[in-house]
């Protein structure tokens, strides 16, 4: 069976351990040189970004999250094992592990990192899928001939390098489609290498819990709970038209996924579906004309990125978290896509207005999906909105002033609420 | 309760009674229609709390009594009977049941107690008045088209019907727009409407209303308050609640002072507008009209998916003028066009720009263009 030392990279013949140089992290595994479909996954990686910058936070429990209350977003593999995960609420966090240092996340700097080991992917493949800062797909297929070694050695490589040079530690997860791939990053982490082969698909699959499966939450499960299936196992009893007419288009995908098959590919350039922010406070708010202050900034931000990248949404999505972590959302849809920060405030005001709750929220956020070019926004103005016109034009020339001087050189007073 | 009733007449009454149920309501009993039978008629009443509807129908009472049972079902069972059969709707046989026979069909449908159906609650109408069908069909099919679907802006979701100073006096107006365009339709003041307040008359309302009145000489009497507007015929009685919001004041956008004049067939506009329309591959197809001295060319130029123009002659005799439309709304007005020719007034290209049938002002439509 052919070996790898993910170590010192040298290839064998299987063994317990490296011929050259006598390491234990070998791996080994029967179809080792016939696998390119890789998950990267880093390791606690805005945790380990901390600990990077800060070798005295080392030894020591790490959690990054937002401030007194919020959540954790990352923690560090010491304070993990005290029982504190991501999405926890920090109070709780800080119960379980009390010592723990809490760092308010710095998003520029893990974007920084970020962009170092992207480099990294993007000197193996062109085929490299970030699915957010610390994780990507990386397709290798047809790279062999090209670096003179095959798709496991260069991931061995690329985790060993992104270790020894940006100081952060990452799991692989190699297999022959993005859904095995990404199962098997998580089975060994964190320094893991884990490999899926075609041969033992059916039975790896066999007997896992439907949650396993990329995109089926809570709600899924509990959906699919009730037509008898919890295990992946259940699903293969089903036919699979039968899959698709009870689940619809996710039916299918799950008859496909369950019999290990997943023919999405590693996509560098996924057309962007929405543009959202949000914001979580501080303290709770319950004040509207407080939320509207908020909701403006946002829509803003949103407005900037969306004529950043020339795109323009029909619809636009109101986020409220409730102070029991529950989620309310409104949408509305628009007659025409717009890109401007003004009707977007103007949707997202009047949805809020119509949300009858009194609060308080925990957080506001808005978003533009549905998206179109920029060349067909905004086309016809309203009849029964004259101002609408002149805001607009007013709208473009802050646009044109904040590009020169700076985003806080013009600002609009209710921005200041 | 058991009657005896000729298909035709009891299909007729239940597919009003359906289309009025809500189907995805959490109250059971809203799915159901009321069927009273008393004296030689039955009435058959639905309601989803905002519209209700009584449709009245001859029948051979044998039985008086009354009952509820789920619209839908009774609609679609009626609907594959055979035409003429003779049905009859009896609650004699198993408790709960409502037994429906014809020839040699039989059904049992589970019922509610009549005691928990809703009545709508009465209301004091400030204003009573009659107009014949075709007035009131006029107003309300020349004008929906324009109704928004916008939910954030409710009070647009309906027809706004009120007594309107006109050029030659007070007139029965109706007025819907969804901001990007605006349909303004009036007719001659029935005796009685004096006074009434201005209702908006919801969407589902409308389109309800619109089954009354079919036959030109009908004459529906039309009964107003301010939270509630009622439409009658001798046989169907349909009461809603109007939407609880102030129209906005649709005047001061209606353009006063366009003044270049286009004069076109509606039909052979709206073809054209139709054909050049096709190349383009966006959700809202804009259109671009260019104009000069009788000579109207519209094109429509798609980057990704081609290119169409198409050259129309009109009557045109102002200065050139480039505009551009969205292609549905634009065939909707010109679809409402049908005697004269349409009447388009411009001012430029980024004002709203006026439609009207000829001459006659009684149907105004404005519509917002479009960049292009």
């Amino acid at each position: 069976m052919p070996a790898l030392c993910r170590d010192c990279l040298t290839r064998f013949d299987s063994g317990p351990r490296c011929p050259a140089c006598r390491s234990p992290r070998v791996l080994a595994h029967p179809e080792l040189d016939a696998l390119s479909i890789a998950h990267v996954d880093c390791d606690a990686f805005y945790a380990a970004v901390e600990k990077r910058d800060d070798p005295a936070l080392r030894d020591r429990a790490v959690i990054v999250g937002g401030g007194h209350r919020g959540v954790v977003s990352t923690c560090c593999y010491i304070a993990r094992i005290r029982g504190v995960r991501s999405a926890m609420p920090m109070f709780t966090a800080l119960k379980l592990c009390p010592d723990a240092v809490v760092i308010k996340p710095r998003g520029d700097r893990y974007a920084e990192v970020s962009r170092l080991i992207r480099a990294k992917m993007d000197a193996l493949t062109p085929a490299v899928e970030p699915l957010s800062l610390d994780e990507a797909f990386l397709d290798l297929t047809g790279t062999e001939r090209l670096h003179g070694a095959p798709p496991a050695v260069l991931l061995a490589r690329l985790i060993r390098d992104i270790e020894a040079e940006i100081g952060v530690t990452a799991s692989v997860g190699l297999s022959h489609n993005k859904f095995l791939a990404k199962i098997a990053s998580d089975l060994d982490k964190p320094r893991g290498f884990s490999v899926i082969g075609r041969a033992e698909t059916a039975a790896f699959l066999s007997g896992k819990p439907v949650g396993l499966i990329w995109g089926v939450g809570a709600a899924m499960q509990a959906e699919l709970e009730t037509a008898g299936i919890a295990r992946i196992d259940d699903l293969l009893r089903w036919d699979r038209k039968e899959l698709g007419a009870r689940f619809g288009s996710m039916g299918d995908r799950l008859w496909h996924l369950a019999h290990g098959e997943d023919n999405r590919r590693v996509s560098a350039h996924d057309p962007v579906k929405s543009i959202s922010n949000e914001t979580t406070f501080d303290a709770d708010i319950a004040a509207r004309d407080r939320l509207e202050g908020h909701l403006w900034r946002l829509a803003e931000k949103v407005a900037d990125r969306a004529k950043a990248r020339d795109l323009a949404g029909r619809t636009v999505t109101l986020k409220l978290r409730r102070q029991d972590f529950t989620l309310l959302t409104r949408r509305q849809s628009l007659r025409e896509p717009t890109q401007m920060a003004d009707r977007l405030w103007q949707a997202g005001q009047a949805l809020l207005a119509q949300v009858a709750e009194p609060g308080p929220f925990r957080l506001i956020g808005i978003g533009l999906s549905d998206l179109a070019p920029a060349t067909v926004a905004d086309r016809t103005a309203d009849l029964l909105d004259p101002g609408a016109a002149l805001r607009a034009e007013a709208e473009r020339a802050t646009d044109r002033i904040r590009a020169r001087f700076g985003p806080d050189a013009i600002v609009k007073g209710r921005s200041l609420r | 309760m058991k009657i005896s009733i000729e298909r035709a007449a009891l299909l007729k009454a239940v597919g009003q009674a359906q289309s009025v149920v809500e189907r995805r309501n959490t109250i059971p009993i809203l799915a159901n229609v009321l069927i009273e039978a008393e004296g030689d008629q039955v009435s058959f009443r639905a309601t989803d709390l905002d519209i209700e509807v009584v449709d009245r129908a001859p029948a051979m009472v044998e039985r008086a009594g009354a009952t509820t049972v789920s619209a839908v079902t009774l609609h679609e069972i009626v609907r594959k009977l055979p035409d003429g059969a003779l049905v009859q709707l009896a609650d004699d046989g198993v408790a709960g049941r409502l037994s429906v026979q014809a020839g040699r069909s039989h059904f049992s449908l589970a019922t509610l107690p009549k005691e928990d159906f809703p009545v709508m609650a009465s209301s004091e109408y400030t204003a009573n008045f009659t107009a014949p069908a075709q007035v009131l069909r006029r107003l309300f099919d020349k004008s929906k088209f324009a109704i928004s679907t916008e939910e954030t802006r409710y009070y647009l979701n309906g027809v706004y019907m009120h007594v309107a100073e006109g050029e030659d006096g007070a007139v029965l107006r109706c007025v819907a727009t969804d901001g990007h365009r605006l349909a303004r339709i009036d007719a001659d003041l029935p005796e009685g409407a004096q006074g009434m307040p201005g209702v908006i008359v919801p969407r589902k309302t409308v389109g309800e209303l619109r089954k009354l009145l079919d036959e030109d000489d009908t004459a529906i009497a039309v009964s107003v308050s301010e939270t509630k507007v009622r439409f009658a015929t001798p046989a169907i009685t349909l009461t809603s609640k109007v939407i609880d919001g102030t129209f906005p004041d649709y005047s001061r956008v209606i353009p006063t002072g366009n003044t270049r004049r286009l004069e076109v067939d509606a039909q052979d506009f709206a073809k054209a507008v139709d054909r050049v329309a096709t190349v383009s591959s966006e959700r809202s197809r804009a259109v671009k009209l260019q104009l000069d001295e009788d000579r109207l060319v519209l094109s429509v130029n798609a980057p990704d998916a081609g290119a169409a123009e198409e050259e129309l002659a009109v009557a045109y005799g102002d200065e050139r003028l480039e505009i551009g439309f969205n292609a549905k709304y634009l065939l909707e007005i010109a679809s409402q066009v049908d005697r004269e020719n349409a009447v388009f007034l411009f001012n430029s290209a980024g004002d709203p720009t006026l439609m009207r049938e000829g001459d006659d002002t009684s149907a105004v439509y404005v519509v917002m263009p479009m960049r292009v």
